[in-house]
């Protein structure tokens, strides 16, 4: 007999030991895995809140700016009154401009401004050119999986010790040139930010987030399958709390067809027939671009766990992942002839942290003639296949099974480098497994 | 899984027809079972693997002779290293084997060696099996097995492979060992030949896996270790050094591949009947026998099949994009020979809506500009020389005279 | 490989001869390069079987060794080589200039500037390929820890005087040959293969006979003479003839650039001539008077004459090779210039650091970088990546053609400029530039664009495109507007020059001309927890263990 799952208790057991090992524990780090959607930032919000109030100077660091006045927002919506320093670069524009509205937080291009602040935000990037006499006793390092080795040795002689949080399912951080001299070293520059922590202090507490609450009782046990097999979640809903319904009945045809499919079971494969195509294909993008399309113009509404009252699925709820830049250009194109606009098209680097209600996906091996390291990457279908609240549709051409089959397998390997799990085949294959059962053939 | 009897006996008739009257099956060893995922696409390399062809043999026949050789220095070398490594019992290599591995374990002071002499290599393969369930039963001690032989499934056949050596450790699980003469230079080594090893060391341990089972049918199975140890020559000397290496990535991929291969019985239904891959045909009927199964040639083949040189003169002469890449394909869309691309890329053929066409016209267009040319001459010779008429000041010589 | 690349191996498939990837030569090319053709011994790691080298094409020193397993016999070509190389870089290390470098003031902590010598130029190294930089590293390592009988008299097997000295400096030229844009260290299919698209693929362009035969092919006299006037060689024939023909006797027409030897000629030819040395070697040991040794003498010198001579006939055409294939980058091709010189500044300021790091008698380069170094150099070489890649593209217009497919610049026609001034109160001039371009740049919103203006990057910044007029032809042309931001002068008006005017035809690009300095890492004695901590006190790297028989 198995005790009833309760999402709600075991990630407050998790949140609660991490607080505790956070403010009361002595060890120098602590790492925080989180899957997706697993209230990542509501974590850092919330031991960023705490650490202020145990009277801690703390520094934040992020990777993006956007990531960083995000949480500026976030910190002055639970707390206004907290004096936050927003550390920015001397560019133009260098932070959003919401942030001139809240009374407590200072911005500037100096530290020095911003000393005695509780809370001191700013991206890893900035934080390596600032130099300190003495160091803060706390920080957070958010996206820490995303943050280079590199750039971890520019900021760590900034604090004492630190919260480690980041969501090792996305994408890896990468170098433009080779360096391969330093793989195999605990500390090789261009790893990740917790793989050289980890190597050179492994008895750090190690934590992990096990609910997601974004990811729909349909797709948590999919992208914890695939892509966490080692360190398995669940999903904080069961699979009646989530409900898309349309007041504009299907027109039978195969966006109306994967739409309803993907609103009952939370996925969709539109697969268009076998062909070899550029990466921008345009009936696939064109494909793309309708589903979206018909989703608004079904009137789809959106039940959740957050309210009773179904809300409306918007263009601002709705997203379109892509692997490449060009693709998501002419995704954004063709949404445009349709006179489709507010709705998110980036590639999975863009998307990663963020979350809609509907996303559509334009499968990264879709018509391709040869797979290659760089569409086979986990982190890549990862962050795709787990945008999403309510249900994730992929548009992809017939025969990528056949392609991954085809794949060579001859990589070069690193003596003592840490293989990485799960391998993008095996990943490619149980994602295209699972949707192949929700299939609707369509030739444009 | 077994083929059930009746088509595996078929399929076995079928295949030693075509590698042709009274020739032996040319057994798959593991580097060529590793091998076969370096281009599983290819359905050509898969028969010709699959029905034990001789491909070196082949490619001679067809004019276009493999380059691969091993210098006798290399091989004197790699020899005199791995006697090194064994010599005294094996001492060494088990210091190595517990260090790296298996640090937990009682150091191994003394080991067995079992004799595994045998005749042929079904009797070998009996005597490693038995080797291995004795050394499991005997816990708490360590056994090396030098140059066991273990038998693997392959399409139906078996196939023999003989490990440098596998260890069995006190607690009764068992690791392949891996010899090779390259160097360990601080500790790292050439990932590519390190790959090669990996995959090698991978088809041994699925090998072992299906001992593993079998001995496993009254007892829990022995554990297969998925860190092999791989030895190499440390830094400039001829001392050993080692360095586990986690396969199961590798073991995923060959396993795949193994389990791939029952497809060439649907390959050999589609062949003409009377296709037969002897040596010993004249070179036209061979050509047009290795013709009827198609090839996915790309350069990297060149290091890794027989075959190759063959291949890439035919896919060359029917101007196969593929001969200058495969990354080239990417961007090609639907368009498969140079002279298509070309031709469409000049503007004389494709659809300008195909995004492949738009953007090879743009590409013409802007290389032209930029080269001081008309996009509509492009890859014609006479344009194109006109940039090379000013002749060197040195006398031109053949590449190599 | 970008389409514009493709096309480019496609029109060399069809046309039979090698096209054009660039219009100028993005390497520098000293007028005394030394070139290094070596050969290695198969299956032993840095056991060199010998090697052409020298800065004379028709004068190649020639260095074997007759016995590559002898320890002795690897020292003495070692030292040979020592005896090449190290002259040649001393003949740079001499001339210097005055120059000054930022530096920070240990007492203040300030930057300030220091006079400092900068050796005037610096010395080239080329090989024939890829392998042979890694075989240049190789060497470097396997030398730069030996110890001489000077520096420990306990050595067991002490290395010649200046054997550690020329592997520093290996060592030194095959990291440097990791940075994006440097030539201290060329390996010739590599600067081949940037400057021209064969028929045939990157991995068999490292072929450097094949190479050089889609790029030159030798003329129709050659196979005329060989009474085939038929076969007027395309340049995918003589590659194929440079690939794979071979004598009578099996070997290979055109020998491997090496290092690596095909193991016919180790089979057939070096094992036997060996085995011939061996047997004299141990005959003359053997001798039982000065007569017979005289005569036993002979024997071992006409044996190792033999090695020496198939040594020679495997290096000598890849050192014709090189050196043609200098010629062809040297007359075909104009230096890109300015920026050229300006990376080479940076090899001449590599050069000159080492040179002092030598001077100051510091250790010889660790066997792994620490946390620090590790990071520094991945930064400083991807600072450099992007450099290179820009500069090449504002150098090279076929480079920006791929640029520009790409997405990451447009040119165009400026078709109008709108005055318009910064709010403020000092308004500064930001006026509006409409460019058509047919390109089709991915721009964002206020992407930021950048051209050159004098050789210095102008900013702008995308404000929108503008509808063509409603009786223009659709032609796919776009009309950009943007916002020039600075290089204009401290006054209201812009200076002269500074902004572009109608009919005016510009290149904008998204990506930046010059790269911003990175994070300042910590010095190595403040490694941080995250990465291990301090590594302490430094020791001396200990040499290799030497095993105890002489032969490896």
């Amino acid at each position: 007999m198995t005790a009833v799952f309760d999402p709600g208790a075991a990630a407050t057991r998790a949140t609660d030991a991490i607080l505790h090992d956070t403010l009361h524990g002595t060890a120098r780090g602590v790492v925080v895995d989180s899957p997706p959607g697993a209230g990542k930032s509501t974590l850092v919000v919330r031991a960023a809140l705490e650490l202020a109030e145990a009277g801690r100077p703390l520094m934040v660091v992020a990777q993006t700016n956007a990531q960083v006045d995000d949480l500026v927002l976030r910190l002055a919506e639970k707390n206004p009154e907290l004096p936050v320093g927003r550390l920015h670069s001397s560019d133009a524009d260098p932070y959003d401009k919401a942030l001139d509205d809240l009374p407590n937080v200072r911005k500037s291009a100096k530290a020095g401004d911003l000393t005695g602040l509780s809370v001191v935000i700013s991206t890893a990037a900035k934080w390596g050119h600032v130099k300190v006499d003495e160091p803060w006793r706390h920080a957070i390092v958010d996206e820490a999986y995303q943050m280079r080795s590199d750039s971890l040795l520019a900021v760590a002689g900034l604090f004492e010790r630190a919260l480690f949080v980041g969501d090792p399912g996305q994408l890896d951080p990468f170098a433009i040139v080779g360096s391969e001299q330093w793989a195999g070293l605990s500390y090789d520059p261009s790893a990740s930010a917790v793989t050289t922590l980890l190597a050179h202090n492994p008895e750090l507490p190690q934590h992990r987030l096990p609910v997601s609450w974004r990811l729909p009782a349909s797709a948590a046990p999919l992208v914890s399958d695939a892509f966490y097999p080692y360190t398995p979640f669940r999903s904080g809903t069961g699979h009646d709390d989530r409900r898309l319904a349309f007041a504009v009945p299907s027109d039978g045809s195969g966006p109306d067809r994967v739409i309803d499919e993907a609103a009952e079971a939370g996925w969709g494969l539109l697969e268009l027939p076998a062909r070899h195509t550029p990466r921008t294909d345009p009936e696939a993008v064109r494909a793309v671009a309708t589903v979206v399309r018909r989703f608004l113009d079904r009137g789809g509404a959106a039940t959740s766990e957050r309210s009773p009252d179904p809300a409306p699925l918007t263009a601002d709820r709705i997203a379109v992942g892509t692997a490449h830049r060009d693709q998501a250009a002419a995704v954004r194109a063709a949404l445009a002839e349709l006179g489709v606009t507010d709705v998110t098209v980036d590639t999975a680097n863009r998307l990663q942290g963020r979350e809609y209600d509907v996303t559509v996906v334009l499968h990264p091996l879709s018509g391709r003639p040869d797979a290659t390291a760089f569409h086979l990457e986990t982190g890549r279908l990862c962050v795709l296949a787990s945008r999403h609240r309510h249900a994730c549709i992929v548009v992809c051409r017939a025969g990528v099974s056949e392609l991954l089959d085809d794949y060579p397998s001859t990589e070069p390997v690193q003596l003592g480098t840490v293989v990485k799990f799960p391998d993008g085949w095996e990943a490619n294959h149980a994602v295209l497994a699972r949707l192949a059962e929700h299939r609707v053939t369509w030739r444009p | 899984m077994p083929l059930p009897r009746t088509r595996g006996t078929a399929l076995r008739h079928r295949l030693a027809e075509l590698r042709g009257p009274d020739i032996a099956a040319k057994a798959l060893d593991a580097r060529a079972l590793a091998a076969l995922a370096a281009n599983p696409g290819c359905k050509r390399r898969a028969i010709l693997d699959g029905a034990g062809v001789n491909k070196a043999a082949l490619a001679s026949a067809l004019g276009s002779p493999s380059v691969f050789g091993q210098s006798q220095f290399a091989f004197t070398r790699g020899n005199a290293f791995e006697a090194k490594v064994k010599a005294d019992g094996g001492a060494e290599l088990l210091r190595l084997v517990h260090e790296k591995l298996d640090r937990s374990a009682e150091p191994p002071a003394h080991a067995r060696v079992p004799e595994l002499t045998a005749t042929g290599p079904e009797g070998r393969t009996a005597r490693t099996a038995l080797a291995l369930r004795e050394a499991t039963e005997t816990r708490g001690e360590w056994t090396l097995l030098d140059h066991p032989m273990l038998a693997l499934d392959v399409a139906g056949s078996p196939a023999f492979l003989e490990p440098d050596a596998v260890v069995v450790h006190p607690d009764g699980s068992w690791t392949v060992v891996e010899i090779k003469s390259f160097p360990m230079l601080d500790g790292s080594a050439d990932p590519a030949k390190v790959g090669a090893a990996a995959r090698q060391a991978a088809v041994y341990v699925l090998a072992l896996e299906q001992i593993a089972a079998r001995l496993g049918d009254s007892d829990p199975a022995p554990r297969v270790r998925h860190r092999v140890l791989l030895v190499c020559p440390k830094d400039f000397s001829n001392l050993p050094t080692a360095s586990a290496v986690d396969v199961r990535k590798q073991r995923a991929v060959t396993a795949r591949q193994l389990a791939r291969l029952t497809r060439i019985e649907d390959i050999a239904d589609t062949l003409p009947a009377g296709t037969c891959f002897s040596p010993e045909l004249p070179a036209a009927d061979l050509t047009a026998a290795v013709e009827a199964v198609p090839a996915t040639y790309a350069p990297e083949c060149l290091s890794a099949c027989e075959l190759a040189f063959h291949c890439r003169a035919r896919a060359r002469a029917s101007g196969a994009v593929t001969s200058l890449g495969r990354s080239v394909r990417a961007e090609l869309g639907g368009l498969t020979t140079v002279e298509g691309v070309l031709s469409a890329a000049r503007g004389e053929s494709g659809d300008p809506d195909d995004p492949a066409v738009a953007a090879l016209r743009r590409a013409a267009r802007l290389r032209a500009e930029a080269l001081g040319r008309e996009a509509e001459t492009l890859g014609n010779e006479a344009e194109a020389l006109g940039h090379e008429a000013e002749a060197l000041g040195t006398e031109a010589v053949a590449p190599c005279h | 490989m970008s389409l514009i690349a493709t096309l480019a191996r496609m029109e060399a498939v069809s046309t039979g001869r090698a096209q054009p990837a660039a219009t100028v030569r993005h390497r520098r090319l000293s007028d005394r390069p030394l070139v290094f053709v070596p050969l290695t011994t198969a299956g032993e790691a840095g056991a060199p079987l010998g090697a052409l080298v020298g800065t004379d094409r028709d004068a190649p020193h020639l260095l074997v060794v007759p016995q590559p397993r002898d320890r002795e016999l690897r020292f003495a070509f070692l030292s040979e080589l020592a005896d090449v190389v190290l002259p040649y870089i001393d003949t740079y290390a001499d001339d210097v200039e005055a120059a000054e470098r930022g530096e920070t003031d240990p007492e203040t902590g300030k930057r300030v500037k220091v006079e400092v010598e900068l050796c005037a130029d610096a010395p080239q190294l080329i090989v024939p390929s890829r392998a042979g930089v890694d075989f240049v590293r190789l060497l470097g390592r396997s030398m730069r820890f030996r110890r001489t009988a000077e520096q420990d008299p306990e050595t067991p097997y002490p290395a010649p005087p200046r054997v550690p000295l020329l592997g520093r400096w290996l060592t030194h030229f095959g990291e440097r040959a990791r940075v994006p844009g440097s030539s201290l260290l060329l390996a010739m299919t590599d600067v081949l293969a940037r400057h021209w698209a064969t028929g045939q693929s990157t991995l068999e362009d490292q072929h450097l006979g094949a190479l050089l035969a889609w790029i030159d092919p030798p003329p129709l006299s050659t196979s005329l003479e060989r009474g085939d006037p038929q076969s007027a060689s395309t340049g995918a024939e003589a590659a194929l003839r440079a690939e794979l023909a071979r004598d009578r006797d099996g070997q290979l027409l055109c020998p491997p650039a090496g290092p690596a030897t095909d193991p016919a000629f180790d089979n057939k030819l070096l094992a036997p001539a060996i085995e011939r040395y061996d047997r004299a070697r141990t005959a003359l040991a053997a001798a039982e008077d000065g007569l017979e040794a005289d005569d036993r003498l002979g024997d071992l010198t006409a044996a190792e004459r033999e090695i020496r001579a198939l040594v020679e006939s495997r290096t000598r055409p890849t050192w014709d090779a090189v050196w043609r294939g200098l010629d062809l980058l040297r007359s075909r091709l104009p230096e890109a210039g300015q920026h050229v010189e300006e990376r080479w500044t940076r090899d001449r300021w590599s050069f000159t650091g080492h040179r002092d790091r030598v001077l100051a008698g510091e250790p010889p380069q660790p066997r792994r970088d620490d946390a620090v170094t590790a990071a520094n150099k991945l930064a400083a070489r991807e600072r450099e990546q992007a450099r290179l890649e820009a500069q090449e593209a504002l150098d090279d217009p076929l480079v920006m053609a791929g640029r520009r497919l790409a997405g990451e610049a447009f040119a165009g026609e400026v078709t109008e400029v709108v005055m318009a001034y910064s709010e403020g109160k000092r308004p500064s001039p930001r006026p509006l530039v409409t460019v058509r371009t047919d390109d089709r740049p991915h721009l964002g919103e206020r992407a930021k664009v950048f051209r050159s203006l004098g050789g210095k990057p102008q900013a702008a910044e995308f404000v929108g495109y503008e509808k063509a007029p409603e009786d223009a032809p659709d032609d796919g042309s776009a009309l950009v507007v943007l916002r020039v931001l600075d290089k204009m002068g401290r006054g209201k008006e812009p200076e002269e020059g500074s902004v572009p005017e109608k009919d005016d035809l510009i290149c904008f690009t998204l990506f930046e001309h010059e790269q911003r300095g990175g994070a300042k890492l910590p010095d190595p004695e403040q490694t941080p927890w995250t990465h291990g901590g301090p590594p302490g006190e430094q020791v001396p790297e200990a040499a290799d263990a030497l095993t105890q028989e002489d032969v490896l």
